[in-house]
This record gives C-alpha cells, sequence and structure tokens, in this order.
C-alpha cells in the first residue's frame, strides 16, 4: 500500500542541471509551464520546440526518459474534465458515433482545443517533473526563500517534508492494522457505512493526537540542541556565472518559443 | 500512489493565464493576511507544530473507506485543519498541503496552486471555522450536525469554484461540468463529513485541551461566523442554480461580458465558446477578469470585516 518508490522522485546525480542552482531551476519550472499557457491553441511548432527543449534537460540531466514519461500520467485522470469540449464546441463536424443512445459529433474547434489542453498539461507536468527530479526539497526550500517567499511558510514546508514519511507510515501501520482486525466471509454482509466512516474518523483522530504529541517532542528535542527559530544552511547557494547563463538560455528559449507561436 | 488524487487537484495547463493569475493574486493576498494575524498568537513552538500537522492532514488523506460503486470516503481536510487548529493556522497548514503536493509530486500544477491553494485549502477553512463557532458553545449532537455540515459544504464550495474557473478557461462547457463536479462531490462531502465528526469527536474526548489555545486566533468570531455563513450561502444557492440551469449562468456572464465591452472596445460580441487568443479583448477574459476582481474584492472586504472587529461585541459572547 506505501510505496518506497512513489516518495523518491529525486533523482541523485551530479549533472550540470542538477548542479544548476535551485532559484534558476523553479524560475525556469515556472516559465516554462507560464509559457505554455500564453501559448495559443494550435501552436504545434512551439509546443514541440518545448517538449524537444525538455526531452534536451533530460537527457542533460541524465534521468530515464521513460521515468519522466511514466511520471506524466499522473495529470491524466484529470483530462476526463476537459473531453466533452471534443463535442460542444460548435465548428466543422470531423466524425460521429452513437454510444448507447447519444449521438456524438465530434467538431474540429473542439478536437482543435481539447488536443491544445492535453498538450499544454502534458508539457507542463513534465517541466514540473524535472524541477522535482533533479532538486532536492530542502534545496528548493532554500530557492523559495531566495526568491522572497515568506520564511514561516518555508519553515512549516521544511517540517512537513522532514515528517511526511514519518506520518505516511504511522497511517499506514493504522491502515494495515485496521486490514488485519477486518477480515470478513465473502458472503456475509458488508458493514454499514456509517460505522466504517466513523472507524476511519477514529484513525484519522488518533493519527492527529500521535503527530500533535509528536511536534511536543520534536520541538522540545529542537530547543536542546540549540534552535532558535531559524534554519541555516551549509550550502552557500549563490548565483555563479554558470546559473545566469542557465537563465539566460531558459529564457530567451521561452521567448523564441513565444514569438514562433504568436507569429507563425 | 495512495494519496488518492481528488478531482480538485487542478493539473497545470487546464485553467488560463487570466483565472490563474487572479486566483494567484486572492491566495497571496488571503496566505499573506493569514501570515501577518498568525504572528502575533504563534509563537516559535508552534513551528514544528503547523509542520507536523501539514504531514497529518497529508497522512490522513491516505485513510480511506469504501463507500458505494467503487468510489471511497477520504479527507480533504481544511475543514478539520480550520476547527482543530483555528482558522489561519488552518489556512496556513493546507496552503502547506497544496504546495508539497504540486511541488514533491505533481499533484495539481504550479501554474493554477493559487487556484487549487484558493479552492481546497482557504475556502475550506473560512466554511470550516466560521460555521465551527456558531455551533461551538452548544451540545455535542448540535456541534456535530454543524462541522458536518461544514464539512459537506466545504467539499461542495471547492468543487463550485473549481467548475467556475474551468468553465471560465472554456476548458469545459458549463453545463455538463457543473452538474458533474457537484454530483459527485455531493457524495465525497458525505465522506468528508463523516470523518471529520468522527476525528473531531475522538480529538475532543481524548484531548479535550487542544482545541483551547486557538480560541485566541478566533478573535472576532462575529466576523468569521459572517464569512463563513456567506460562503456557505453562497454555495447553497449557486450550486443547484449552477447544476440545473448552466444556460443561465452563461446568461448572466454574457450580460457582465456585454457590460465590461460595452464602455471600453468597439469589437463586436463574440460568440460564446470561442477559442480565448490571449490579449484579446474576448468573452471568456473579459468575464474571468471580472469575476476575479469582484471574489478578490469580496473576500478581501469580508476579511477585511473579520479582522477588525469592535472588541466591546465579543465581550459578552465570550463564554470561556
Amino acid at each position: 500500500m506505501f510505496k518506497e518508490t512513489t516518495f523518491n522522485v529525486y533523482q541523485a546525480s551530479q549533472s550540470i542541471i542538477h548542479k544548476l542552482d535551485p532559484r534558476v531551476k523553479i524560475l525556469g519550472a515556472v516559465g516554462i509551464i507560464l509559457s505554455n499557457v500564453l501559448l495559443p491553441d494550435g501552436a504545434w511548432l512551439a509546443f514541440g520546440i518545448s517538449f524537444i527543449a525538455l526531452v534536451i534537460m533530460v537527457l542533460l540531466a541524465g534521468i530515464a526518459v521513460s521515468f519522466v514519461l511514466k511520471r506524466s500520467l499522473v495529470a491524466l485522470p484529470f483530462v476526463l474534465v476537459a473531453i466533452t469540449i471534443l463535442f460542444t464546441l460548435p465548428g466543422e463536424p470531423l466524425v460521429s458515433f452513437n454510444i448507447f443512445s447519444w449521438h456524438l459529433t465530434i467538431t474540429d474547434a473542439g478536437l482543435l482545443r481539447f488536443t491544445s489542453i492535453l498538450v499544454r498539461a502534458w508539457i507542463s507536468v513534465q517541466a514540473a517533473i524535472i524541477l522535482t527530479a533533479t532538486t532536492r526539497f530542502p534545496d528548493i526550500g532554500h530557492g523559495l526563500r531566495h526568491l522572497k517567499i515568506p520564511l514561516v511558510l518555508i519553515a512549516i514546508l521544511s517540517f512537513m517534508y522532514r515528517y511526511l514519511f514519518v506520518l505516511s507510515e504511522e497511517a499506514t501501520r493504522l491502515i494495515q492494522a485496521r486490514a488485519a482486525r477486518s477480515a470478513s466471509l465473502p458472503d456475509s454482509p458488508k458493514p454499514p457505512v456509517r460505522w466504517q466512516a466513523k472507524n476511519a474518523g477514529n484513525m484519522v483522530g488518533q493519527l492527529f493526537l500521535r503527530s500533535y504529541e509528536r511536534s511536543d517532542r520534536v520541538y522540545n528535542a529542537m530547543v536542546a540542541r540549540g534552535f532558535q527559530g531559524q534554519f541555516l544552511t551549509l550550502t552557500p547557494h549563490t548565483m555563479v556565472s554558470a546559473d545566469w547563463f542557465g537563465l539566460a538560455i531558459i529564457l530567451s528559449m521561452l521567448s523564441l518559443i513565444q514569438i514562433i507561436g504568436h507569429f507563425f | 500512489m495512495n494519496h488518492s488524487p481528488a478531482p480538485l487537484h487542478i493539473p497545470d495547463g487546464f485553467l488560463n493565464i487570466v483565472i490563474s493569475v487572479a486566483f494567484w493574486l486572492a491566495t497571496i493576498l488571503i496566505v499573506g493576511l493569514a501570515i501577518r494575524k498568525s504572528k502575533a498568537t504563534l509563537k516559535e513552538r508552534h513551528i514544528p507544530l503547523m509542520g507536523i500537522m501539514a504531514a497529518f492532514i497529508f497522512a490522513a488523506q491516505m485513510i480511506n473507506f469504501p463507500v458505494a460503486g467503487g468510489t471511497s470516503g477520504h479527507l480533504l481536510g481544511g475543514a478539520l485543519a480550520a476547527v482543530v487548529l483555528g482558522p489561519w493556522s488552518g489556512i496556513l497548514v493546507m496552503t502547506s498541503v497544496i504546495s508539497l503536493q504540486a511541488l514533491l509530486f505533481q499533484d495539481g500544477g504550479l501554474l493554477v496552486m493559487g487556484a487549487n491553494i484558493f479552492n481546497m485549502g482557504i475556502l475550506t477553512a473560512l466554511i470550516g471555522y466560521g460555521l465551527f463557532q456558531i455551533v461551538k458553545n452548544q451540545d455535542r449532537g448540535i456541534q456535530f450536525a454543524g462541522i458536518a455540515a461544514a464539512a459537506w459544504l466545504s467539499v461542495l464550495a471547492g468543487a463550485l469554484t473549481t467548475s467556475f474557473q474551468l468553465w471560465l478557461s472554456s476548458t469545459s462547457p458549463a453545463g455538463l461540468v457543473f452538474p458533474a463536479m457537484l454530483g459527485v462531490h455531493l457524495l465525497i462531502g458525505i465522506g468528508e463529513a463523516l470523518i471529520t465528526v468522527a476525528a473531531f469527536a475522538f480529538i475532543t474526548q481524548v484531548r479535550p485541551d487542544i482545541l483551547r489555545p486557538q480560541s485566541a486566533e478566533g478573535n472576532g468570531k462575529y466576523g468569521w461566523v459572517i464569512v463563513g455563513s456567506i460562503i456557505s450561502l453562497l454555495v447553497v444557492l449557486i450550486s443547484p442554480f449552477a447544476s440545473t440551469d448552466p444556460d443561465g449562468l452563461e446568461r448572466v456572464a454574457e450580460n457582465l461580458g456585454f457590460l465590461g465591452q460595452a464602455q471600453d472596445t468597439p469589437f463586436s460580441f463574440l460568440p460564446d465558446y470561442t477559442i480565448p487568443f490571449l490579449g484579446e479583448t474576448e468573452f471568456s477574459t473579459i468575464v474571468a477578469g471580472l469575476v476575479g476582481i469582484i471574489i478578490i474584492g469580496l473576500i478581501a472586504f469580508f476579511i477585511g470585516k473579520a479582522v477588525q472587529k469592535p472588541a466591546p461585541v465579543e465581550e459578552h459572547t465570550h463564554s470561556n
């Protein structure tokens, strides 16, 4: 139920992409996503260049292309939300077919809009994956700090990240314990939903109290070791010339993509 | 991945730029306010507490139980966080949960994160805390009913604003997205309500002392009640209208669009469902902008009201 691999998004390596300053990577990922949203529907050439640029980054980072492709499917279920646009946008009919009693017609305008949304979402999620796969989460935190995100939020995020795995395992143990105690014969009646919900609610309450009490212990332990309300880091995180160069490449590439998308 | 991606985590690419930016602005405004307000009450020891509470919400979203038809009941957590931790802390905790889900697991996008935080973190906390304040001093049965209603409505509110964002971005037609989203979340909300009430009952029975400290954060009780009630009322009024009469919604939007357009542009009105090219004054852009501004204005207004409550009013209402 709780797979180690689902949490291991970071792919350790020493590539030039990994070594880039986290600020550059955060801005780059957000920049690509922003550029995607700004491209008009059907700007296939620009979308294609964006995709190729991402593939080059994946190769430079030394991550398996299949890893990125597989993870990029997370956004797929949401496509259901947009699928109806295929049939409802007025335009030239392309294909008609019948499902049960519905007569559905795909229009050219609908197809254009739908595939554009799909491609936009797919390229955007890959940009986010590359960021997470090449940057350790604490480094993302430091990058956000240099980008002037409020310190309180980053402190909360860092603590959350630190205890995410601990509490997820705690939750998994609760779920396993429930499964172990809830054996039932194949033809026995299902317990009522209300009862099950109460059970799940008690588990949530239990988990809450354990977390709450843990936070007390964590704080006391930190104070005992000299915590003064600030996170310190040994990595300097200064922008060197390679970082500025990387940022410049990304920005000029994005401008080029925008020009191509809007004028060709 | 076991933390089931609820259909409310919008990925990048599904919302247009105007909607994304408008909701980022609204979210920055409110989260910024939450940081400012909580600085007064937050002590150093609360930082680990909030981080661990955020991890708790994330882990609690893994706990589920089967409901009819293959769907499962699980927790979104915004209402519970606000009830147990207080409104500002609840908002900060949910903001962290949603940011981390996007940054680490690509569960929800980065550019649309403002919208996601608004839908799942801010609205849920405001409704949860506001309605809880109404029933706080009643006996347990009424408390539970109030919390159940708050949890259910918070999910519905998230579904409603998500539908609005998708529709105004021309990603889904109104006639389908409203009935589908609201219909599904009517059920999902029941799971949320049941778990939230059971968890609340458990916590208050085992550690009744935990709920006390947050009363310091809930200054201006009436303000929270008003904000929570107004958002809830809007959800209750708009949801049935939006899901049964989407055409009516289109007419309203069309009128709004006409209003905005008549003033400054010579362009003739384009029929609805045109593809929005950015930067051009078109139906969806104008409506999106207007709605964004109205939402931000309303929220800023009510939060401002909530924060600066005159002291004499609350003196004789606080029982503790």
